[in-house]
């Protein structure tokens, strides 16, 4: 099963590809320090707006900061709100679809209902009155985005739970009297994990993408910190004249969005082949 | 069957009361306990001057007053209440000054999104397995990949600035459309190809696409005749969240080309803590979502008679 895993993986070149390129930049985000020149916060009036060269790779910005830099630690934040969420918010969904989908009845009912709710609403919105709520800063974001992110996952689950529970091994763990949770941690949560699997590579990059939203307007982490998202908002206003400051983030933002998401394609090719997992639905 | 539609339809919507009511309280709540409030600038105001202020916008009573009091405006009288920055206009006003642009925007870019989405999507199932079908799948990553402020800049920067040919902001000629549609279209045109891509390619291994091909009718016949129409249910089922995506997609396109539409207001009324401006705003961003998602489903049932809408079956 594993071997099996591991030769149809390594044949999604695409899904390698992004592999490796996402190691690189989570080892460059991790050894920061070791990666770049200078520190992030490092400000030079005498070396302010200037274009990518020699000394300043990718250029330097109003303040006279390293570009680079400021983009390679930017990385943490980014990368540590994207895989936080993913987790946090994949942790909650889990747990309330199994428990909704294995109890079934009144729990399942009430359950959903809050999960219907939760999905009529507009995430983005609410999430930014929760950034608002919980303050700016890592945490305020890492509370509103997987407050508005669960409830994919825990629909997902639920079906996933629900299908399973027909099934014949579950059918026998129940005649051989294991006990329910026990099926469910043990038996039933196992078998599913492709998809889940496959969902959380999804998530990843969504949460990137909102958390750039919520520093691009301006409620992200406070200065001198940044995520790629901040950067940008900070190219964005000097574009005409320095259009470096937001190619560079941009670009890279980018690159690392779509190596998440042609992961998840990989992923989902092998765990979840007859699944519809999928990004945006 | 159209007679079935009318008790589905008014049960769902009766349905939707509740879920505004506590999209509402929890949104109310949430900003009242939110640190910071609407009048607190860089100046700080005398005692007096502060609750006067207080007792002009009835910022003095408990917020459980405040509360009943905003819920019965809108109720009884359908008043959002006035404004908390703008001074003097009331929040009924300025939304419905900028629903419309807000609705010409969402619903351009939705009619982009599928007018290309649909046919790209089509075009890549036919070619399965082929480069343009790889290229497709990659466009439609990337696609979904592009923060809309990365294409904004990218398009600004080449069309606007470079070009010249269309407006870089503003929202005051035809041509400004251009370029906010493309930017809030692109990631549901992904999301479309890329669903319809896979819908196709299931239909197009069953039996009566291979008779109808055997038949001898032409393979754009075969594809849009027969083959799309049967793949456009799991289409239709993504519109909803599609929907919601533009919703949310509007905030930052308008805020960066500069659209007086609601998400813009929206995103100043939280920085504002104009708290009736937010109020409005979010209701009306419900009401939008509860009515797409209504409309999905409505539409899923006339595309498939196997599918009954709940109300219709007792």
């Amino acid at each position: 099963m594993k071997k099996n895993f591991l030769q149809k993986f390594t044949k999604h070149r695409m899904a390698m590809a992004s592999l490796i390129f996402l190691a690189v930049i989570s080892v460059g985000a991790t050894f920061a320090p070791t990666f770049t020149r200078q520190s992030y916060e490092v400000q030079n009036i005498d070396e302010k707006l200037e274009t990518p060269n020699a000394q300043h790779w990718m250029g330097t910005d109003t303040l006279g900061r390293d570009l680079y830099s400021r983009i390679v630690y930017g990385a943490r934040m980014s990368l540590a709100v994207g895989v936080l969420t993913a987790l946090l918010s994949l942790s909650v969904g889990t747990l309330v679809g199994a428990v909704a989908g294995y109890r079934g009845g009144k729990t399942d009912s009430f359950l959903m209902r809050v999960v219907d709710l939760f999905y009529i609403f507009p995430s983005l919105l609410i999430a930014i009155l929760l950034t608002v709520f919980f303050g700016r800063g890592f945490f305020g974001i890492l509370v509103a985005l997987s407050l508005t992110s669960w409830v994919t996952h825990a629909r997902l689950v639920r079906n996933l739970v629900l299908q399973a529970k027909e099934m014949l091994y579950v059918e026998s763990a129940r005649a051989l009297g294991v006990r329910s949770a026990a099926i469910l941690f043990r038996h039933i949560l196992p078998n599913i994990m492709g998809p889940i699997i496959v969902s959380l590579t999804f998530q990843i990059p969504t949460s990137i993408m909102s958390e750039s939203f919520l520093s691009f307007i301006g409620l992200g982490l406070e200065p001198p910190y940044s995520s790629w998202g901040t950067l940008a908002n900070e190219g964005f206003r000097a574009m005409k004249s320095f259009p470096h400051l937001i190619l560079f983030p941009g670009t890279v933002l980018f690159v690392t969005l779509i190596a998440f998401n042609a992961l998840g394609d990989g992923f989902r090719d092998v765990l979840d082949p007859v699944g519809k997992r999928d990004f945006g639905a | 069957m159209t007679k079935g539609f009318l008790p589905y339809i008014a049960k769902r919507l009766v349905g939707a009361i509740p879920t505004l009511l506590i999209l509402a309280t929890f949104v109310f709540f949430l900003l009242r306990f939110a640190p910071g409030g609407p009048f607190d600038g860089d100046r700080v105001f005398p005692k007096d001057v502060q609750a006067a202020i207080d007792a002009r916008y009835g910022l003095n009573l408990p917020v459980w007053q405040q509360y009943l009091k905003w819920l019965s405006d809108v109720v009884l009288h359908f008043d959002f209440g006035e404004s908390f920055h703008y001074v003097g206009r009331t929040v009924n006003e300025m939304i419905s000054s900028s629903l419309p642009p807000s609705l010409l925007l969402g619903g351009l870019a939705m009619f982009f999104s599928v007018l290309i989405g649909i046919p790209l999507g089509v075009f890549a199932a036919w070619r399965q397995g082929t480069w343009m079908d790889s290229s497709a799948i990659f466009l439609a990553i990337a696609g979904v990949s592009l923060p809309s402020y990365l294409i904004a800049s990218t398009l600004v920067l080449v069309f606007s600035l470079k070009f010249g040919w269309f407006p870089p902001a503003l929202w005051e000629e035809p041509s400004s459309v251009v370029l906010p549609v493309i930017t809030l279209g692109l990631r549901p045109l992904a999301i479309t190809a890329r669903l319809v891509r896979s819908s196709v390619i299931e239909t197009l291994a069953s039996d009566y696409i291979r008779t109808a091909h055997a038949k001898g009718l032409s393979v754009r016949a075969v594809l849009f005749r027969h083959a799309l129409r049967n793949s456009l249910i799991p289409v239709v089922t993504v519109l909803g969240p599609l929907a919601a995506s533009l919703v949310t997609g509007s905030f930052l396109v308008e805020m960066v080309f500069q659209i007086p539409g609601l998400g813009k207001h929206f995103v100043s009324a939280v920085l504002n803590r104009d708290y009736p401006m937010v109020m409005g705003v979010t209701l009306v961003y419900g009401v939008i979502l509860i009515a797409s998602n209504l409309a999905v489903d409505i539409a899923c049932a006339m595309l498939d008679p196997r599918i009954r809408l709940e109300a219709t079956e007792n």
